[in-house]
């Protein structure tokens, strides 16, 4: 009889429970505290330290990081141009910040919905959409990027639009499987027998249980924009310079990278440092939100304050 | 005729399977009157749970395909109507509850917003679903329904869970119940208890229930009426007393009761002019001196409130006797069992009761 033995203490608000559970989790609270930095680096960073981050410094060229003497923005040495490049990784925050949300959400929304309705729908409908995903990866999705980009100029939100176009199968599959598995499940039926109606079915009872899988899937995927971003500055129809992103960074890196390592370091660990935040975010997200997994967050947090 | 609430005429379900199509119900009719309870019966595969899925519109159509029948509630044909009245229907005029009924909660969500559900989906505004559902849980036997509604299936224990599923259907006021092997995943205590509060609440609330089971003890207790199935088709349909007292093939003979019927072919059934004849266990005279069949007692269980001996005879093969609890009778003893010949039952070649 749990029920009588719980129900003395009332329940928490919804944010404060949330709040309660990140305390619980310290890698989750760091990696919170980490992405809660760099989202604010991405607001403020240009109009900051914009002026900072392009003007060159040819005396300065691949200077070595660690000089603690010089200001701050040069602990991580300089690049090629003598530029600052802690200066330019917080400037660089935004676009890169940008370019990988919004391919990564466009992705997994587009990805999502379409999969939820391959999942769901008649066989035909199910072919079609599934056939338009195998043509989108048949493709070799840097060619696609190229034709594209040539086409239509390169610009953060025509690249965002390609990187997102390359990676809906990964989700319309993901989201198809997941679907056609739990559709199968007996809650379905009996919201079909209570009289839902197959939007409801989908929206409000298969979609909340895809959720988790999507979040971590979209996390990871995080990086790959990321570094296929750079892969496309690096063939110059990504971003172009002067505007910088990470990616950019580490391609620009590339040709020092035996003399100068820091070139490409930093940006690199800028991309890993969020990625893996993002990752343990993620993470903690999957269990704070799972009502049966919930108790293991929740008992921590007890046991620790 | 119009007085049936359900009825279901001539209905065949088949599948499309890799080895051809196999039909799962083949023309079965059957109704149900408003206020009665009718259990229908049959062994895993004879189509009963395909016929209670053709009523909810649950089968996927592709495999499977209607090939003919209606079902009409109330004089008008779920079938032959557009999905989303159909969907009105399971709505509002006919809940089912499942086997089982942590599948069949979602796992994501509280069970107060589950049961909510059931009326937010045909418009009902959130807090007048909260305070019905704050109330059918209490009906149905939650303790501190309040706080109960803020949790997730997998907190409460399976016989909670299966008044949850009840409280969501009740909280519509459907015209009949499905209710789906409902108590078989519980343990035999909680199941007992449970039945008694089915039938308490099929009183309180007049209700018409369809009860979909494999369970005979189940579908005795429960039914006004059975439906008994055997591989798509009706056997036979009757009230309890009725299948026990005068099955009308062998098959429900040997389906209805337990112990079941003693059926017994070759000389003792050339003597009455028949092909088999059955008796039922408890239907049998038992005695140490003398008697029509002379025997050997096999192997005897004992209950408790009875004793089950099986018992070899000369003539009539092994057969199943029913005797007090309290019987000294043991392995080895030589007994004289005497039938009850106005209770014996006969069968032609057909396997028809004669």
């Amino acid at each position: 009889m749990s029920i009588e033995a719980t129900a003395v203490i009332d329940e928490p608000p919804f944010f404060k429970r949330m709040f309660r559970m990140l305390l619980a989790d310290k890698f989750a609270l760091c990696a919170a505290i980490f992405l809660l930095i760099v989202l604010l680096m991405a607001i403020i960073g240009p109009s900051w330290l914009g002026d900072l981050a392009t003007k060159q410094n040819l005396r300065g060229r691949n200077a070595a990081p660690f000089d603690f003497e010089k200001a701050w923005v040069w602990w991580m040495g300089a690049d090629a141009l003598g530029r600052p490049l802690l200066a330019r990784i917080i400037v660089a925050t935004q676009n890169t910040i940008m370019v990988a949300a919004g391919a990564v959400l466009i992705s997994a929304v587009t990805g999502t919905v379409l999969g939820l309705i391959a999942g769901f729908s008649s066989p035909r409908v199910s072919q079609i959409i599934m056939r338009l995903a195998d043509v989108i990866m048949s493709f070799p999705s840097l060619l696609i990027a190229v034709i594209v980009l040539y086409i239509l100029g390169s610009s953060i939100l025509n690249l965002m639009m390609v990187l997102a176009i390359t990676r809906i199968p990964v989700y319309l599959r993901t989201t198809r499987a997941e679907v056609l598995e739990i559709r199968e499940r007996m809650f379905v039926q009996a919201a079909r027998v209570m009289g839902a109606s197959s939007k409801r079915i989908v929206f409000r009872h298969i979609l909340p249980v895809v959720l988790p899988t999507l979040t971590t899937l979209a996390t990871l995927d995080f990086a790959y924009v990321m570094l296929a971003e750079s892969a496309l500055s690096f063939l110059g129809i990504g971003i172009q310079p002067p505007e910088i992103t990470w990616g950019l960074m580490i391609s620009q890196g590339r040709q020092y990278l035996t003399n100068a390592w820091w070139l490409s370091f930093w940006p690199g660990l800028a991309i890993i440092l969020t990625t893996m935040s993002l990752n343990l975010l993620s993470n903690w997200l999957r269990i704070a939100l799972d009502p049966v997994q919930r108790w293991r967050l929740e008992m921590k947090g007890a046991k620790n304050g | 005729m119009a007085d049936h609430l359900l009825e279901v005429r001539n209905l065949s379900v088949e599948f499309h399977t890799a080895v051809g199509v196999v039909k799962a119900v083949r023309d079965m009719s059957y109704h149900l009157d408003r206020g009665e309870t009718l259990a229908i019966l049959g062994e895993s595969g004879s189509g009963k749970s395909v016929s209670s899925s053709a009523i909810m519109n649950l089968i996927d159509m592709p495999p499977g395909r209607i090939s003919s029948g209606q079902i009409l509630l109330d004089g008008v044909d779920l079938l032959t109507m557009p999905l989303s009245q159909r969907r009105e229907i399971n709505g509002r005029k006919i809940a089912m509850i499942f086997q089982d009924p942590l599948s069949h909660l979602n796992p994501v969500y509280t069970v107060g917003w589950q049961i909510r559900e059931a009326l937010t989906t045909h418009g009902t505004d959130s807090a007048k679903a909260q305070a019905e559902a704050l109330r059918l849980l209490g009906r149905v036997g939650i303790p501190d329904p309040g706080h109960a509604l803020d949790k997730y299936p997998h907190e409460f224990s399976g016989g909670q869970r299966q008044r949850v599923a009840m409280s969501r259907a009740i909280i519509r006021h459907p015209k009949a119940f499905l209710f789906d092997e409902t108590l078989s995943n519980l343990d035999a205590r909680l199941r007992e208890q449970m039945r008694a509060e089915i039938k308490k609440l099929h009183a309180d609330l007049k209700a018409t229930s369809i009860y979909v089971t494999h369970d005979q003890v189940e579908a005795m207790t429960m039914a006004d009426k059975i439906v008994v199935l055997n591989a798509g088709n009706i056997e036979q349909v009757g009230s309890p007393m009725e299948l026990y007292n005068r099955p009308r093939n062998l098959f429900v003979a040997g389906f209805i009761g337990s112990p079941r019927m003693n059926l017994i072919e070759g000389v003792e059934a050339r003597k009455r002019d028949v092909a088999t004849i059955g008796i039922r266990p408890e239907h049998m005279a038992v005695s140490v001196t003398d008697g029509l069949w002379k025997g050997t007692v096999g192997v005897a269980e004992h209950l408790g409130s009875d004793t089950f001996c099986h018992v070899h005879t000369e003539t009539a093969g092994t057969l199943t006797i029913r005797t007090a609890g309290d019987t000294m009778l043991k392995h080895g003893d030589t007994i004289y069992l005497t039938p009850d010949e106005r209770r014996m039952h006969r069968f032609n070649t057909e396997g028809l009761a004669v």
